[in-house]
């Protein structure tokens, strides 16, 4: 390690490329805390964001009418309107009226503190767009073979477990897999609001010591892995779950 | 198996249907018909694209809600809001055009499915019974087999072993080789025959006169939601008298 430390303080004074991050410990580990924020806050709201996709899908087939129309608002409004400004209303607006608590040492706190704004606003942003989703691939489940489950005494219920989720998961996995690159693309915004991932620390580490070029150089390479993970492993999943005959 | 209807004996038509009337909308679809089955019958339902058959072989197990009429299945109302689903379709199985099996599952899970999921029925057993099933509709091998690695008519036997693994009383083809090729025809009806005289009671909506004249006990010719001309098949083909069915018949042998 120490070899590499010195390689980048010597391409420092050689060249002027100044990768602090690499040689300077204090900005090591700011990057690294902001990566692994980064990387906290994909995998929270991937799964939010699927949960509330799954849920939102079945609310949308529901009987009740209120359920359909509260659920079909909900997606108008957060895929109209840009997700940076949803994130500011939710921590702004929706932080201000929200209800505080007293800290220990007697100060009023916030109830949620902006990585849980951030969670909650993005999760519900890549959400809105995994609902249409998961909606897409139930209603491409035929009709015909929900009747052959039916035919064979299946209940609604047992139906909708055990033919349509699973042949609808499968339907919708590349659409979801999109949506979910963008969506740890999307988490760089969380930067608006003082959360300290990954943009957030690199601007940190920029404002400290004027090497801008090579901070930005260094947050591309850093989602082009990081999605390139997140890719490689949806691949893989989707292929394992790819039937033969059907589908693409 | 307990049928809902204590007072029925198998002495009594197995089904019995009494002037099914069916509207979509302002169409009607069925117009009262009427048809007795006896266990161990097999008769096949004919006429021209459009006339009502599917829709009224799907009344039978209350896939398609009738208006009106009366249908009983081993003396169970099917007309009757409050009618156990899953007695009914216990007793009356189902084959479709398009197989419609889950392309989810191997075929060995397609037959095993039902039995384990609405039966709740000893995994191990099923098994057994699901792989003999298997080997009757003579897909030895093929078990492990997606359906979308099968042929259209291995699929429709998988189909039809599916349906027997529930162990129904009646069965129900709704032209189940009319999407096959007319090679992988014979291979379905092959196994449908064999059904047929080992004493199921079927029910067969079909374009196939020739296997209709071969294994049915009797005919019947529908058109415009009514059933026009009936009878055995000895007869029926010959000595045809409305000149609706001799239209049909000519246009179709
Ligand atoms: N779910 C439905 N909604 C509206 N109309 C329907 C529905 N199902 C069937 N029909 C109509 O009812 C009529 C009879 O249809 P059905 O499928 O019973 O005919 P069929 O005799 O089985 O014809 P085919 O030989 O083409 O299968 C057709 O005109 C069809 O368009
Ligand atoms: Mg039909």
């Amino acid at each position: 390690m120490e070899a590499v430390y010195e390689w980048a303080r010597v391409l420092y004074q050689d060249t002027g490329i100044n990768l602090t991050f690499i040689y300077d410990s204090y900005d090591r580990n700011r990057l690294i805390d902001g990566f692994l924020m980064t990387v906290w806050l994909s995998v929270i709201c991937l799964g939010l964001s699927v949960a509330i996709g799954v849920v939102g899908a079945w609310a949308q087939g529901a009987r009740s009418a209120i359920l359909r129309r509260c659920v079909a608002g909900y997606i108008e409004f957060f895929r109209n309107t840009p997700p940076l400004v949803q994130l500011y209303f939710f921590y702004f607006a929706l932080g201000s009226i929200m209800p505080t608590t007293t800290n220990r040492f007697g100060l009023p706190e916030p109830l949620l503190d902006n990585f849980a704004w951030a969670v909650i606003s993005l999760s519900f942003f890549a959400g809105a767009f995994n609902v249409e989703i998961f909606r897409s691939g139930i209603e491409a489940v035929p009709e015909s073979t929900k009747e052959a489950a039916e035919a064979l005494g299946y209940t609604r219920l047992q139906t909708y477990l055990e033919i349509v989720l699973p042949l609808a998961f499968r339907v919708c996995l590349p659409s979801l897999n999109n949506n979910l690159v963008n969506l740890v693309k999307t988490t760089t915004l969380a930067y608006a609001i003082a959360v300290p991932e990954m943009l957030y620390q690199a601007n940190q580490i920029w404002s400290d010591s004027v090497n801008v070029p090579e901070m930005m150089t260094f947050l591309l390479i850093a989602y082009v892995f990081l999605v390139g993970v997140l890719v490689w492993g949806m691949h893989r999943w989707e292929r394992s779950m790819r039937l033969p005959g059907f589908g693409s | 198996m307990t049928s809902p209807d204590p007072t029925w004996t198998p002495d009594q038509p197995i089904i019995q249907c009494r002037d099914v009337h069916k509207s979509f909308g302002q169409l009607e679809v069925l117009k009262g018909i009427s048809m007795d089955l006896m266990k161990g019958d097999v008769v096949c339902v004919i006429g021209p694209s459009g006339s009502g058959k599917s829709t009224f072989i799907r009344c039978i197990n209350a896939l398609t809600p009738m208006d009106s009429g009366s249908i009983k299945v081993e003396g169970q109302e099917v007309n009757d809001p409050r009618l156990d689903k899953l007695a009914l379709r216990r007793k009356v199985g189902m084959v479709f055009q398009q197989y419609n099996l889950f392309p989810h599952k191997t075929a060995l899970e397609n037959v095993m499915m039902a039995p384990i999921k609405v039966l709740k029925e000893d995994k191990r057993q099923v098994e057994e019974r699901a792989r003999a099933l298997i080997r009757k509709v003579r897909l030895e091998g093929k078990e492990d087999s997606y359906p979308g690695e099968l042929s259209g008519g291995q699929q429709q036997r998988v189909a039809i072993a599916r349906s027997l693994a529930m162990r129904p009383d009646v069965m129900l083809f709704d032209e189940v080789t009319a999407a096959l090729d007319p090679e992988t025809v014979k291979e379905v009806l092959v196994t449908i025959r064999q059904l047929a005289e080992e004493g199921m009671t079927c029910i067969l909506v079909t374009h196939e006169m020739g296997f209709a004249r071969e294994v049915a006990g009797h005919i019947y010719f529908t058109d415009r939601g009514v059933i026009v001309e009936h009878g055995p098949p000895a007869t029926f083909f010959t000595e045809a008298k409305d000149p609706r069915t001799k239209e049909f018949l000519s246009q179709i042998l």
